[in-house]
């Protein structure tokens, strides 16, 4: 074959791959915050809400689950300055990462609200709960209690595909491995080591959201 | 001017749309052919087979597409042959789907109950047998409705393809938005095509999986 692997001419970038590393982590992290809140969001307004806000919030996760991930990156950073609003590649990478988990979390959590048996609704009622303290005390708890390990799954494959950002040049950790490769040519090399930062990710991104599970719904 | 290019713009991106289509179809065969082998030796009961399928299902579903796509296209050329982003991007479509379709096809035939199996050893069936005639044919009803909602992943999956140079729905769009600077014409375009790929799609599986727990 005529090849050798060398995997020493990495080993100058190291604060690169550091960098792409920690940028993977936070956009993750901050994302999944956003995406989950919007999804709460959306999800109450399908359950509770009027009939528009339902169907507008339905088009939403639709148009989103139907198209690829990297044609909603692009459309925000390329397409919406034509529009007057002009984003940064980090604040794009944000926004596509958040819209795209908000629309899956949006249909997750939904099927966990759908899940509460309606009599704890009434009784939270007649307890003379608010509205706002019935979907707080009754419906979400229970409900992210049941969906926990569907959400946790989503946020692992979330985190994978926002490797697509580098596209854009946000400096992820994908970012990182074309810069690298561009400089010492070693491509395979980079890539191999690069994709199993991504799985070393995705088993510790695992074990965290069990460890939040185990806390946050004990004996559940 | 404006409308002559719009008509362009639309004319290009269906044509390349067809590459999406075929490129869907193929990794989309492909990799369920792969899967129902892995399935095999997944189910098998051989502790040994069964690992090394469960190392390579986490391998392909834990790491990007997008850097298997990367390690295909210059893993292969390593060997000095001349890397065609069409066999790259079949390769890797090809181990990631069918790391989700055996995963999937699993669960499907774990929900066989026990009895089935047993029934089948009593019977004095072959493993390859059990699976041929009594599991399979039970487990393809219940993975009918996945399988077609994992296709649209599937479809969704081959816009990564056009990163490393493979000329489908998404690369054109990216090659008119360079030529015509309309970037949100041509994203609108890319995206509603992609819609009208994927949604009937979705809604068949969502529908399939209704009638399927109403015969329960």
């Amino acid at each position: 074959m005529g090849y050798t692997l060398v995997f020493s001419d990495l080993l100058p970038y190291w604060d690169v791959l550091l960098h792409g590393l920690i940028f993977t982590i936070v956009l993750t992290i901050v994302s999944t915050i956003a995406g989950i809140a919007l999804g709460t969001a959306g999800a109450s307004a399908r359950a509770f809400g009027p009939k528009w806000l339902d169907l507008l919030v339905g088009a939403y996760v639709e148009i989103i689950r139907n198209t690829p991930f990297i044609v909603q990156l692009f459309f925000i950073f390329f397409g919406l300055p034509a529009a007057g609003i002009k984003l940064s590649e980090t604040v794009a990478a944000f926004l596509a990462m958040t819209i795209n988990l908000g629309a899956y979390s949006t249909e997750i959590i939904r099927a966990g609200i759908q899940a509460v048996p309606k009599g704890h609704i009434e009784a939270g009622e007649s307890l003379a709960m608010s509205r706002m303290q019935v979907l707080r005390y009754v419906v979400l708890k229970q409900a992210f209690q049941k969906i926990y390990p569907a959400l946790s799954s989503q946020i692992v494959i979330v985190m994978l595909g926002s490797a697509v950002v580098s596209q854009i040049s946000a400096e992820d950790l994908t970012y990182a491995a074309n810069y690298i490769q561009s400089r010492n040519f070693r491509a395979f090399e980079v890539y191999l080591v690069v994709t199993l930062l991504y799985l070393l990710l995705a088993i510790a991104a695992r074990a965290i959201l069990r460890g939040i599970g185990r806390w946050a719904f004990p004996k559940a | 001017m404006s409308d002559f290019s719009f008509w362009v713009i639309l004319s290009n991106l269906l044509l390349a749309t067809r590459w999406t289509i075929l490129l869907s179809l193929i990794a989309f065969v492909s990799g369920g052919i792969v899967a129902l082998i892995l399935l095999f030796a997944r189910v098998s009961g051989r502790p040994w087979l069964e690992r090394l399928t469960r190392w390579y299902i986490e391998f392909f579903q834990g790491t990007p597409l997008l850097m298997q796509l990367f390690l295909f296209f210059f893993g292969v050329a390593l060997f000095g042959v001349d890397v065609d982003p069409w066999i790259a991007a079949w390769l890797a479509l090809t181990f990631w789907t069918s790391a989700f379709l055996t995963d999937i096809w699993r669960g499907c035939v774990e929900a066989i109950p026990k009895g089935q199996w047993e029934a089948s050893d009593t019977l004095a069936l072959s493993y390859v047998e059990q699976m041929r005639y009594v599991i399979l044919p039970q487990a393809a009803r219940i993975a009918i409705a996945p399988t077609v909602g994992f296709s649209v992943q599937v479809i969704k999956g081959t816009a990564l393809a056009s990163i490393i140079g493979f000329v489908d729905l998404t690369k054109a769009g990216t090659m008119l938005n360079n030529a015509t600077f309309r970037p949100f014409l041509v994203y609108s375009l890319v995206a509603l095509i992609y819609f009208a790929l994927c949604f009937p799609l979705s809604w068949y599986a969502h529908r399939l999986e209704r009638q399927l727990h109403a015969a329960r």
